[in-house]
């Protein structure tokens, strides 16, 4: 009655795969894992299948897949490679999927330096996040292998990884916001940061790529879209004239609050708070130049700008009223020069502050 | 006589990093071919490096074309140390060599190294200049085409069928010299690549040869093996079917023609009158060639234990009885056709479909098998024992056929099972008779209409009649009027190795039907052991036969096609497997039930429990009826009873037809119904009525056979997936009976169906063709195929599967997306069938004959065995693509894994694996690109094993 299999495979000239199976793989599962799932989500009672029928079909797909895996590594190979014989759509969905990452993942390690370091405390992450160490290896290698590639690539960020990595645009966005994030540092991690979403950093990352880089001035540059624009970061110290000079910070306050009343519920509270709060903006501002401070600049966003606003209960339509009116009076002020820069400025802040806001 | 072989490399991709300091390779390329040798340039530190070489010019022998395939090294240039080689391609120059085949070869191919596997791909361009040559003492056959399938190709037709032709070289396996003790493992695999190919080439141009002798122009049902035979060498052997072709101009296809008066070419493919008209577009032009190759090598000691042993296989017989000479002649076609086929030494046919009127009667299988010791072969120019061996089986089979009344042997093959030093030789075939109008020279080409024959368009039943002399029959069978026709008489069971006939009339459904056996023996030497395995053979025969006609009794069907039985020998086991489509041939009587027999019926316990076995048969039968929907007429009775009008049979049929009432109170004192009767009163029996009952059912949405055509269902996608999937057991435990093993083998086959059934669920419905189910072997599992089709039942289903059409897709991918390495590669379809449903095959460009060995020194890091033969088998794959897409082709037909041999020795984390592979590689076109879905193809190949015997 003793028979064990030794040998068993199976191969399909058209690489036969089975998307389930797939992201069981990509989650880290183990076969044996795998199995118990699909046995649990029924496909045996639907075939009549045994378990070592599944357990034999996932150790075939599992084996596809690792095979697979050096060419998703460089995925314009997947297209011309021979190997492997797989319909385009197939290819994609094998590519989309496998740079996809978890967004409890991702947050752990947005901003942070894509070291070894990092890597080595991938476990953590694993035990904190609930997703299994494999995954989490895969996906920060994924994190760490755009990174090298774009790294030394001239022109649009978001292009760049598109093209090498045959992603849709909306991954293809995320990863260049990875991207910008690992390549400056941002901190992300702080306790009063944990309520915000992948997305919303993302978001942010737009953002700031879009105006604040050098490739929103000259897009044939190197590094274009990761390095904030050295100039502009001086010329933001400009900007310090609206804090530190009297009469323009009471005329701006004084114009916002002119537009400002009867609109909002929590007018008061702004008429208040409205010195602290351009001090906070420009300030952030005026640092920008210090590396640690760019580091820093959400957790600034947050402390010094949201969090006071959120204590006073600010909804956020008074939130986009405030910003837009603070934005546009400043042009008013005669004595101040400064409107593309300080639009340039505000315009990307409003963008994060209103992404960043959860009521 | 020279041609000119042109070569040029053109650029390399993915190369693998040969140098660590720099991540990267200095490549150049030597291209060989016979003695010469050319050299590219290095192309420094590239891993995609563009050589764009001059053209390579080789002055040689057409006779050098043929035998030797073009060989092209990637090296990475060393300035202080030796060059290290990348890997290699082999590139078989035949196809250039028929002018109406492939005209270059020009493509990316994988660069394979038999350590470790595929590295990279390198672009070459091939092209020939052949001179014509005049000399009638050339060795040389160019220009004669050849063909894996096993029909004539349907962009020819056969002006002629010329018949048999067989070839094979010897050699000593390079594996076994005393020199591979002191060269590399893979100077050792390249060595053995390299003679295999050279021996193939030779062969093939051996046979071209004989095919030139004959007057023919190509041969159809090419089939080609090795025989590995360890220490006494390396065989070489093949058969196939001479035919002189006539290539279809592409507006003279069948459906297109409109002069049928003057074009042969449509009364050799006309559609049978009432045969359905999507059946018949591609029914018909299928053949079945069986491959029937066998050089074997070898000097037999003495002339040892010979044993033959004649099962024919069409009714209950499986008399050993030979050779009765044939009664009267029935008909006067008999004698014409005797003529042309007389002369022939071996009247056979490897094809297994034939042109409409070709096929007149079937006898029933025909089969013999033979132990013969290996010895190693002492002079590789000498390889008359092996063909001593196979010309004596032969002559059996012959002799077979012709004690069936038959003159022919058609879907013949030949095989071998190697263990040891005792190799099982078989062959089989089904006796027929043929019309001769298809061996005859100018018979085909005096005049388009055909009036030479009297049963011009022989009735759809024709070939369910039998051959042989009515009152002088071979073997107890039981004859009745023809359920069609009602003028000639058919068996009540018909067995064959061919395809179902396009113009056979069909009730119901068909399926697979399996038999399987394990006998154990003895662990034994030389003699002693070929005389138990000899002494085993006849007992397994019977037994497979007794299995599939109770399987086929159960599921009410009347007739097995593609029969293809299969005994592999271990060093204490016998394996046998054999394999068929049953159907339900409407011109044959309807299957009795089973009837369970007890001997001793007193006991009231064991009454009953026959009862409820009784009880379960027949409940069994009832369902079947159902899932297979066969609902004859119920017109058995009075049919036998009805009087024949006499007056309609032939004269000749008349002069014996004195005693014909005889035989008609024969077949009612016997009775129609529960004719068949099983006795359980041994244990045997009780097993066998258990395995009957207790074969898992298909799941809905299932279809399987192993011929071209599933019968009963002809609306096909063009949905096909080949696949081919290798298990291995090992049975641990020894000591078992042979009931225990019975039960053993026949779970693992099951389980590997519903592993199948499993994995393809989400193609539902389909169909699982397999192909050549040759499963079974110990320790080296052989690979049966199966493509599976999926008819369109379900739009819904067939929708959400298509892709775009590939091409289209991919031009868009390309022009979308920068692709630093250029074009995406073509789709290739690969199908163990001769045709792809829904397509036209418009030009075959030649034979795929392809040979690797792989091996590995790190098997648990290469995922272990699974791991490894997983990764074989799909560079396999990648690389018979890439060879089909060079010649410009997007499809290989009539696909085969023949060999697929997998050692290890998991103590030295070391396995090697040898996969032998052919087919026609074609270019088709869609019938109406509209209504053609996209391809999803999956046609697979399974390879169970046997157990490595004992552990």
């Amino acid at each position: 009655m003793r028979m064990s299999v030794e040998l068993d495979v199976f191969v399909g000239n058209t690489t036969i795969m089975d998307e389930e199976v797939y992201q069981f793989w990509l989650d880290g599962y183990t076969v044996n894992d795998a199995v118990k799932v699909r046995m649990e989500g029924g496909v045996l009672e639907e075939c009549e299948a045994s378990a070592e029928v599944l357990h034999s079909d996932t150790m075939d797909q599992y084996r596809t897949f690792q095979m697979c895996e050096r060419l998703l590594h460089s995925p314009a190979k997947l297209a011309n490679q021979l190997l492997f014989q797989i319909p385009p759509h197939r290819q994609a969905m094998l590519i989309e999927r496998y740079y996809a990452f978890d967004g409890v993942f991702v947050r752990e390690v947005l901003g942070k330096k894509l070291s070894k370091g990092t890597k080595k405390d991938l476990d953590d992450v694993s035990a904190k996040t609930g997703v299994t160490l494999k995954s989490c290896r895969r996906q920060f290698d994924n994190f760490k292998r755009v990174f090298k590639v774009v790294e030394e690539l001239k022109g649009p960020l978001v292009e760049n990884i598109r093209q090498h990595f045959l992603l849709s645009d909306q991954l293809a966005r995320n990863y260049a916001a990875i991207v910008f994030f690992a390549n400056n540092r941002f901190e992300t991690g702080k306790k009063k940061l944990h309520y915000l979403t992948f997305q919303d950093f993302a978001f942010c990352a737009g953002q700031l790529i879009s105006y604040w880089t050098v490739g929103a001035v000259d897009n044939m540059v190197e590094d274009m879209d990761v390095d904030l624009e050295k100039q502009f970061l001086q010329d933001l110290k400009e900007l310090k004239i609206l804090i530190t000079d009297k009469d323009l910070l009471d005329q701006h306050k004084s114009l916002v609050c002119t537009a400002l009343r009867g609109k909002t519920k929590v007018f008061n509270e702004m008429e208040t708070n409205f010195k602290n709060l351009s001090r906070g903006l420009v300030n952030i501002a005026v640092k920008l130049t210090n590396t640690k401070d760019v580091r820093d600049f959400f957790i600034d966003l947050v402390e010094k700008f949201i969090e006071p606003c959120r204590s006073d209960k600010w909804t956020a339509g008074d939130m986009r009223l405030f910003l837009t009116h603070y934005t546009n009076s400043a042009h008013i002020l005669d004595t101040f020069k400064h409107q593309v820069l300080w639009d340039r400025y505000m315009g990307v802040i409003k963008s994060c502050i209103l992404k960043m806001y959860h009521d | 006589m020279p041609g000119k072989l042109k070569a040029k490399i053109v650029a390399g991709r993915h190369l693998p990093v040969m140098d660590r300091a720099s991540d990267l390779t200095d490549a150049f390329v030597e291209v060989k071919f016979g003695n010469t040798t050319f050299k590219t340039d290095v192309f420094p530190k590239s891993l995609n490096p563009q050589w764009n070489s001059e053209w390579f010019k080789f002055e040689v022998d057409d006779e050098d074309l043929q035998d030797e395939p073009l060989q092209i090294t990637v090296l990475d240039h060393d300035t202080y140390s030796a060059n290290d080689a990348i890997g290699k391609v082999y590139i078989d120059i035949d196809p250039l060599l028929c002018s109406e085949a492939a005209t270059r070869i020009c493509g990316w191919f994988p660069i394979y190294d038999t350590i470790h596997g595929i590295r990279g791909e390198i672009n070459v361009l091939v092209k020939v200049d052949l001179f014509n040559d005049l000399n009638s003492f050339r060795q040389s056959s160019c220009g004669v085409k050849f063909f894996c399938t096993t029909s004539i190709p349907r962009c020819y037709r056969a002006a002629l069928v010329h018949g048999f032709v067989e070839e094979l070289v010897v050699n000593e396996d390079p594996e076994y010299q005393w020199i591979d003790r002191i060269r590399t493992p893979r100077a050792s695999n390249e060595a053995r690549q390299r003679l295999i190919s050279l021996m193939s080439g030779e062969l093939q141009r051996k046979i071209g040869l004989k095919v030139l002798e004959m007057g023919g122009n190509a041969v159809v049902g090419y089939l080609q093996c090795f025989d590995l035979e360890g220490e006494s060498g390396l065989v070489v052997r093949a058969i196939g079917t001479a035919c002189t072709l006539d290539k279809l101009t592409p507006g003279t296809a069948p459906n297109t023609n409109t002069h049928s008066n003057t074009a042969p070419a449509s009364n050799v493919f006309r559609p049978v009158p009432g045969l359905g008209s999507c059946r018949a577009t591609w029914a018909m032009f299928k053949q079945p060639v069986l491959d029937i190759s066998f050089p074997l090598i070898g000097v037999l000691n003495n002339q040892f234990r010979h044993f033959l042993f004649l099962s024919v296989l069409s009714g209950m017989g499986s008399g050993g009885s030979a050779g009765k000479e044939a009664g009267p002649l029935k008909t006067l076609l008999r004698q014409h056709t005797q003529s042309a086929l007389e002369q022939r030494e071996f009247p056979f046919f490897t094809l297994t479909c034939f042109p409409p009127g070709f096929l007149v009667h079937v006898g029933g299988v025909v089969s013999a098998r033979s132990v013969k010791l290996l010895d190693r072969i002492h002079n590789p120019d000498e390889p008359e024992t092996r063909d001593a061996w196979w010309e004596e089986i032969r002559q059996e089979i012959k002799s077979h056929a012709k004690a069936l009344g038959c003159h022919a042997v058609v879907g013949y093959s030949e095989s071998t099972s190697i263990c040891e030093e005792v190799c099982i030789l078989s062959a089989s075939g089904t006796a027929a008779m043929l019309n001769p109008r298809f061996m005859r020279e100018g018979c085909l080409d005096a005049g388009g209409s055909d009036h030479r024959f009297e049963d011009a368009s022989p009735p759809s039943c024709g070939f369910c009649h039998i051959p042989y002399d009515e009152f002088n029959m071979p073997f107890p069978a039981q004859l009745t009027y023809c359920y069609r026709c009602r003028r000639q008489k058919v068996p009540d069971v018909l067995f064959t190795t061919i395809d179902l006939p396009a113009e056979a009339a069909v009730t119901g459904k068909g399926c697979l039907i399996q038999a399987r056996l394990c006998r154990t023996k003895k662990k034994a030497q030389g003699e002693v052991n070929a005389t138990a395995i000899s002494n085993l053979l006849p007992f397994m025969e019977y037994e497979l036969h007794t299995q599939l006609m109770n399987k086929l009794k159960l599921r009410s069907m009347n007739a097995l096609f593609g029969l293809r039985i299969q005994i592999s020998v271990g060093e204490n086991m016998l394996l046998g497997l054999a394999s068929a489509t049953g159907v339900y041939l409407s011109a044959l009587p309807a299957p009795g039930g089973i009837q369970v027999a007890g001997k001793t019926p007193s006991d009231l316990n064991y009454d009953q429990h026959i009862a409820t076995m009784q009880k379960r048969i027949n409940d069994t039968i009832t369902k079947n009826k159902e899932l297979y929907n066969i609902h004859p007429p119920e017109s058995t009775e009075e049919l036998v009873g009805s009087p024949i009008p006499d007056r309609q049979r032939s004269r000749l049929f008349r002069s014996t037809s004195e005693s014909s009432d005889e035989l008609l109170e024969l077949d009612l004192s016997h009775g129609k119904k529960d004719a068949f009767v099983l006795e359980i009163d041994d244990t045997d029996a009780v097993e066998d009525i258990q395995s009957l009952l207790t074969d898992a059912p298909m799941p809905a949405g299932f279809y399987s056979c192993n011929t071209e055509v599933m019968p009963g269902i002809y609306n096909w996608t063009s949905g096909l997936q080949m696949f081919t999937s290798v298990r291995v057991y090992r049975l641990s435990n020894a000591n078992l009976t042979n009931q225990g093993l019975n039960k053993i083998f026949t779970e693992l086959c099951e389980n590997l169906l519903k592993s199948l059934y499993f994995k393809l669920r989400s193609m539902i419905p389909c169909c699982l063709f397999w192909n050549v189910p040759r499963s079974l072997s110990f320790v080296s599992p052989p690979p049966c195929l199966h493509p599976v089709l999926r008819p369109p039942h379900r739009s819904v289903s067939s929708a959400e599967r298509c892709s775009p059409l590939p091409e289209g897709r991919s031009r868009s991918l390309r022009s979308t997306r920068s692709m630093p390495c250029g074009a995406p590669v073509a789709v290739v379809k690969m199908t163990p069938l001769s045709f792809l449903p829904g397509t036209r095959i418009v030009k075959y460009l030649g034979i795929i004959n392809m040979f690797f060995i792989r091996e590995t020194t790190s098997l648990r890091e290469e995922g272990g065995v699974s791991g490894f033969l997983h990764c074989f088998i799909a560079e396999v794959f990648a690389m018979v693509r890439a060879h089909v897409a060079a010649l410009g082709g997007n499809a290989v037909v009539s696909y085969s894994m023949k060999e697929c041999v997998f050692m290890e020795n998991p103590n030295k984390n070391q396995a090697q694996c040898l996969i032998n592979v052919s087919g026609d590689a074609v270019i088709f076109v869609r019938e109406s690109e509209q209504e053609a879905t996209p391809p999803l193809m999956s046609s697979g190949q399974i390879s169970s094993t046997g157990a490595d015997g004992t552990t």
